[in-house]
């Protein structure tokens, strides 16, 4: 018997049910979701890909509790959640890390907010700084630092909030291809060591499929889930399947799906 | 010679050459033309007849000058510690925004100068009525300069706080002020230039010290030199009260600067 607030087991850690949201934009009301249903379990990697204004944010919005739904149900490990702020982790599209913040004050920002001692949020986030390539730079302020070392810094921040679910908002979406390729394959590293349950946004089909264990695709507004797609890549993930025939055919589905012309045709 | 300090020292005083070289000019032209004796000397002194005049009168002006200073210092002092609480409650209580906001934009429009000579009869001749000159002139700018500050804070930032389960207090000591110090810096700066010439406003309505003082009594017995003095006494404090704010600001916000200038990126030559 368990009670009703313990996690039920097997249960998904995010769960969306037929969520729908519309905004109202100077008088005309815009549906951004229509009837999405996702769930993300526990320790899992999910993508969603969708052309832009689609609602992928928006979703990311209500999920972490910043937005609430016109319509459907959030559910935390099985259980229904209506204050979610605070009990899940959100990188914004944005690295927003603060301006007047050195790098080590940026990425212990969740620690300090919930009252952890300043020696031990340092302690820890020190221990982190070599595998997110900013040892060295603790005490730089994000003015000095390059773009990709601004993602990894705001995502040190999302990891140091120690949440199970992770909602990342394109957080390779501004950066040179050759940086994207490297910390595509830094954050799988970070992912497989620290277990947590991702929930992945990207505009890239190529990224989705190297990253993901399955890949949501959504249609132009209103966004709906207009595809489901589990990729069956074994891991650890190496760069090279990416080539192979089972993975080409993944990518060119999925954009198919997003209305693309077959780009091999 | 490679002291970044040194290099730093040297840079701004390059930065600074064209205005000094401006005011020499002004300077030269004017005692050029003064030498030609076109308009009579009490009329218009020379700028080193007015440099006689005030190594002469140093003795006598400096008690008037720390007369000013203290009424300026605790004016501003005052007006520090008012535009802060009022910019900080506009920001934190919406009601408080819409009825002072506007009022306070209006108030602005009142002339100091027609106010003093109320001041006098509301608080007498003693310190009180100057420093309340101070600070009417201090208080606008730095309200209006922070608390747009604090409403300027990036509403994205403060959603991720939100995110993380910040508080409403936590959002604002850890990103809304924080964010908001170069804004005060900026009307701090305004006040800083103003409130030395609010105080002596203050001192030509009724006081018995003072550099305001010193000027009518010296316009008064057509010591027009002196009163030259005076006046450049009165911007020199101004300057240097600015030049100190300006100093803090560079030791309060340091990342102000890196960001906005990148001057810590030490180029390797
Ligand atoms: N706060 C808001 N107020 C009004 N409309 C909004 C708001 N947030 C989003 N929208 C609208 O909802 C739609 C979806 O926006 P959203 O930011 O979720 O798109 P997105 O898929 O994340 O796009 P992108 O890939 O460009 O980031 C857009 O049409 C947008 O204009
Ligand atoms: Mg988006």
């Amino acid at each position: 018997m368990s009670r009703a607030t313990e996690p039920e087991s097997g249960a998904p850690k995010l769960e969306l049910r037929h969520i729908s949201k519309r905004f109202r934009v100077g008088g005309r009301v815009v549906a951004a979701l229509e009837d999405v249903s996702l769930a993300l379990g526990a320790g899992e990697f999910v993508t969603i890909v969708g052309p832009s204004g689609c609602g992928k944010s928006t979703l990311l919005n209500i999920a972490c509790g910043l937005l609430q739904p016109d319509a459907g149900e959030i559910r935390l490990d099985g259980q229904p959640a209506g204050e979610r702020l605070g009990k899940v982790a959100y990188m914004p599209q944005r690295d927003l890390l603060l301006p007047w913040r050195s790098v080590l004050d940026n990425v212990t920002l969740g620690p300090e907010l919930a009252g952890v001692s300043r020696e031990e949020a340092r302690r820890e986030a020190l221990a982190d700084l070599p595998l997110f390539g900013l040892e060295g730079f603790e005490h730089a302020l994000p003015a000095q630092l390059s773009g990709g070392m601004k993602q990894r810094a705001a995502l040190l921040r999302t990891l140091l909030l120690h949440r199970e679910v992770m909602l990342l908002d394109e957080p390779f979406g501004a950066l040179d291809a050759l940086t994207r390729l490297q910390l595509q394959e830094w954050l799988l590293g970070v992912w497989a060591r620290f277990r947590t349950s991702i929930l992945f946004i990207t505009h890239d089909v190529e990224e989705a499929v190297f990253l993901s264990d399955r890949v949501l695709v959504m249609s132009p507004r209103p966004g709906r889930i207009a595809l489901e797609l589990a990729v069956p890549l074994p891991r650890p993930r190496a760069r090279h399947m990416c080539d192979e025939p089972e993975c080409i055919g993944l990518r060119e589905k999925l954009l198919e799906a997003l209305g693309l012309d077959n780009p091999s045709g | 010679m490679n002291d970044p300090r040194w290099r730093q020292g040297a840079q701004a005083l390059r930065g600074r050459l064209p205005a000094l070289a401006l005011l020499a000019a002004l300077l030269a032209l004017w005692e050029l033309y003064a030498l030609t004796g076109l308009t009579p000397r009490w009329v218009l002194p020379s700028p080193s007849d007015v440099w006689r005049a005030g190594v002469e009168a140093a003795g006598l002006m400096a008690p008037h000058a720390a007369q000013t200073m203290l009424e300026t210092v605790v004016g501003l002092a005052l007006a520090i510690v008012g535009g802060l609480a009022l910019a900080v409650g506009i920001d934190l209580y919406d009601l408080l925004r819409r009825a002072m906001y506007p009022l306070l934009v209006a108030s602005q429009t009142i002339p100091i100068m027609a106010l003093a000579p109320l001041l006098i009869i509301w608080f007498g001749y003693g310190l009180l009525p100057k420093v309340v000159v101070v600070w009417l002139v201090c208080f606008f700018p730095i309200a209006i300069n922070t608390a747009d500050g604090l409403n300027g804070a990036d509403p994205d930032a403060t959603a991720l706080l939100r995110s993380m389960g910040a508080t409403r207090w936590q959002i604002f000591r850890k990103q809304r002020l924080p964010g908001a110090l170069p804004a005060f810096f900026t009307g701090l700066k305004i006040a800083v230039t103003y409130s030395v010439v609010g105080a002596i406003i203050g001192e030509w309505v009724g006081a018995s010290q003072g550099l305001g003082v010193f000027m009518l009594r010296a316009s008064n017995a057509f010591l027009t030199a002196r009163v030259f003095a005076a006046i450049a006494v009165t911007s020199l404090l101004s300057v240097a009260l600015f030049l100190l704010v300006a100093a803090l600001e560079r030791l309060a916000i340091p990342w102000y600067f890196a960001a906005a200038k990148r001057e810590q990126w030490e180029e390797i030559k």
